[in-house]
């Protein structure tokens, strides 16, 4: 048998009995109980004081929204200013020169927004003062807000009735420093233990063995590594990204990135159970998330471990399957694993390059990321679940003719109207862009001349359009990387169906619990319906399913599923 | 609405310090402890640097083991992968031609026994390794053009191979580079 199946199992189980811990660990900093890294305090309550931020203070919805635009607008003008100007700055040992205006605004726009797309390539268009202060920065606070409004979703479902959801700020600081932190210092020495470098000098001359020479990029990559990982963020420090063998140099940096992926979004729902104190309820949506996971990964993995059946045509043989765009180190398996644990967490870092991918694969890539919510991101992931509960339990309401009903709050017409507008928009941009661009390719006259942006030509040009669109929708950050993306057209509409991707989906989700949490509370009856029951799970499950399916089937028939029917045996 | 500009600057000034500078400083710190991990690794061989332990070179020539074709040509300062989809008739093209080449420079390898790695490019365009089967089958070529034994070379590459993990995890493979500078050291 081949043990190269072994690994994903092995991962997914470790990064389960990871989480566990780690969630009733969050749970604890998002109630402000006693923890083990209180010496944090100190410094927490010191940058509140020069802030004039009384973290006790609890804000209802609004106001926490409003928060958090705020301070991610003037994220979003922090680091628009440094890659414009770059060039001008230090710590560039490598004169790299600043970015084109529609390039730095999709740059600045990819991090705020916790997607990390990237239509530069790492060593030759960011300085190292770039990847710290402005990549490596809002990394950490990018992730920290998904986190945070997720917190705020978290106490609206535990009020009785009342306005107050927390502190946004509070909650923020906390996340990065309490949660993002600790796993950050530990994933990044792990790394450097493992050969990962972090320097700050430039690159590297050498004339290599053969007489070649040749320029080794490094850096301060270690650091960054690490965060990109854990808040399901995807920006790395070189182009390949962790396909490099400086940001994932062997088996157990990439077992340990792996696990880091899939660690806080799992950890956010144990964190849900242990703050509502509904182990039952968390169960469930972990069971809901683990199936859709597990379904779209071991497909990938079958048909990456299966080769590529043109190349089977030629008469070599593909003992480890499709290697294209795969390193030796990994191996189609764990490369599979990692495309869908990047997709469907909304993690956009790579260890294979998706566009040389197996059309299935491709496929599977996509649904995770249109469906969203089997992990999702940190905190978001759970934010996007949130809203397919509320579409369940109203469809179960209907089903048995009683007013829908979450945790003895009623949910009514305008919760709906909501949650309806946020499932809707998040297809309708992806949808739309990918029409958009098709269609100035298709009336380009000579768009392989003129255009240039696909690098394969029928279904699968047509798929790296899709892809691209899916990923600035969700948040995601990968790319097929054949698509030449950066130009004006792909930075500015990437860059906006970003923003809309980002926060519809923060504010929509909030609103919806300010609302149910204002609301007064009847007891739970037998009459209720359970929220943790395996029925329900059942529907959830098809709620999440016939929507995706739905809205995107069509799409993806034009792509991948096409592609895979013109090359099967 | 103030309040919140005030309160939002000076979390967002303080918060870059602590993530941007402090952070990534302090990791920096750290791997002073390790001071040639954190610089990379490099590799030095009669008496200078010939690269880094985890950064794949270019090796072509028939005295070498060779490594994977590279989208970069194993361009380090730019590194990256072909992107090419399974279905793309140019890059089809490009394998099959590369099937060829390595037929005329290994005359004794049956084309079903050619690895598939060794005609499609890495994701990274630098990938240090190829499995140890991969190595075993250039040995025959490698044996004629720089007159050691084919059963010395085995051994050179069992030696060389970097097993499995509790010999289930991962995969069996070799560093192209520490090989071939043994590979050096025997003439």
């Amino acid at each position: 048998m081949n043990t190269e199946i072994l690994s994903p199992v092995l991962i997914v189980i470790v990064t389960f009995l990871l989480a566990a811990p780690l969630g009733k660990y969050i749970a604890k900093v998002f109630k402000g109980e006693k923890t083990f890294l209180d010496f944090f305090a100190p410094l927490e309550n010191f940058i509140f004081r020069i802030a004039g931020t009384d973290p006790q203070k609890e804000m209802d919805w609004k106001e926490n929204i409003k928060a958090l635009l705020t301070i991610n607008f003037l994220w979003f003008l922090w680091a628009i200013v440094i890659l414009a100007f770059q060039n001008l700055l230090f710590m560039n040992p490598d004169n790299i020169i600043a970015m084109e205006p529609t390039q730095a605004f999709n740059t600045a726009v990819s991090f705020m927004t916790n997607t990390n797309l990237q239509h530069y390539s790492g060593e030759t268009g960011a300085s190292y003062l770039t990847q710290l202060i402005v990549f490596c920065f809002l990394q950490f606070v990018s992730a920290g807000t998904g986190i945070a409004a997720a917190a705020l979703v978290f106490k609206a479902l535990s009020n009785r009735s009342g306005n107050n959801l927390g502190n946004f700020y509070n909650l923020l600081l906390k996340s990065c420093t309490r949660i993002l932190l600790p796993l950050a210092v530990i994933v990044a020495l792990i790394l450097i233990f493992n050969g990962t470098p972090v320097t700050f000098q430039g690159a590297e001359q050498v004339i290599t063995l053969q007489g070649d020479t040749v320029s080794v990029a490094r850096g301060p990559v270690a650091p960054m590594v690490a965060i990109k990982q854990l808040g399901t963020n995807g920006g790395g420090f070189f182009g390949p990204n962790s396909a490099h063998p400086f940001e994932n140099p062997n088996y157990i940096t990439n077992i340990t990135e792996l696990a880091s992926i899939l660690l806080i979004p799992v950890a956010m729902i144990f964190a849900l159970g242990y703050y509502l104190n509904r182990r039952k309820f968390s169960v469930m949506i972990l069971s809901v998330m683990l199936l859709g996971f597990t379904c779209l990964a071991a497909s990938s993995i079958y048909f990456e471990m299966n080769g590529n059946p043109e190349i089977e045509k030629f008469g070599i043989s593909q003992p480890l399957g499709n290697m294209e765009g795969k390193e030796v180190r990994f191996g189609p398996s764990l490369s599979a694993l990692w495309g869908i644990a990047t997709t469907s967490t909304s993690n956009g870092s790579v260890n294979s390059m998706h566009d040389s991918s197996t059309p299935i694969s491709n496929l599977m890539q996509m649904l995770g990321m249109q469906l969203n919510a089997f992990f999702g991101g940190v905190g978001v992931g759970f934010i996007n679940m949130f809203v397919f509960i509320i579409l369940a339990v109203f469809i179960s309401g209907l089903m048995v003719g009683r007013t829908p009903e979450l945790f003895g709050k009623k949910i009514e017409a305008k919760e709906i109207k909501i949650a309806i507008i946020v499932a809707l928009i998040h297809p309708l941009i992806i949808l739309s862009g990918t029409a958009l661009a098709s269609h100035i390719w298709a009336a380009s006259a000579d768009p392989a001349g003129s255009l240039k942006w696909l690098n394969n030509p029928s279904f699968h040009g047509f798929s790296e359009m899709l892809y691209e669109f899916t990923s600035a929708g969700a948040n995601n950050g990968s790319g097929m990387e054949g698509l030449s993306d950066n130009t004006p057209f792909w930075n500015i509409a990437a860059g906006i169906v970003m923003l809309i991707g980002r926060f519809i989906p923060i504010i929509g989700p909030v609103a919806i619990a300010g609302f149910i949490s204002a609301k007064k509370f009847t007891p739970e009856s037998a009459g209720s319906l359970k929220p943790d029951s395996v029925i329900f799970g059942v529907v959830l499950f098809s709620v999440i399913l016939i929507l995706g399916a739905l809205l995107f089937f069509p799409g993806l028939a034009l792509g991948p599923v096409s592609e895979y029917f013109s090359i099967m045996k | 609405m103030l309040n919140n500009i005030k309160q939002s600057l000076i979390l967002s000034g303080i918060t870059i310090i602590l993530f941007g500078i402090i952070y990534p400083l302090f990791i920096f710190a750290a791997g002073q402890l390790m001071p040639e991990k954190s610089e990379g690794t490099p590799v030095i061989a009669s008496g200078r640097i010939v690269g880094f332990e985890n950064i794949g070179q270019s090796f072509t020539e028939d005295k070498y083991f060779n490594g994977r074709p590279s989208a970069v040509g194993y361009d380090a300062a730019s590194t990256g992968g072909s992107n090419k989809g399974n279905s793309n008739p140019e890059y089809l093209e490009e394998v099959k031609s590369r099937i060829d080449t390595f037929l005329v420079h290994n005359p004794d390898v049956n084309k079903k026994d050619i690895p598939s790695e060794l005609v499609t490019a890495s994701g990274s365009g630098i990938d240090p390794n190829i499995t140890t089967d991969a190595a075993l089958i250039q040995i025959s070529r490698i044996a004629k053009v720089r007159g050691i034994s084919e059963v010395r070379l085995e051994e050179l590459v069992r030696e060389y191979t970097e097993k499995k993990y509790l010999g289930l995890l991962g995969i069996e493979k070799v560093n192209l580079l520490k090989l071939n500078i043994a590979l050096d050291k025997i003439n």
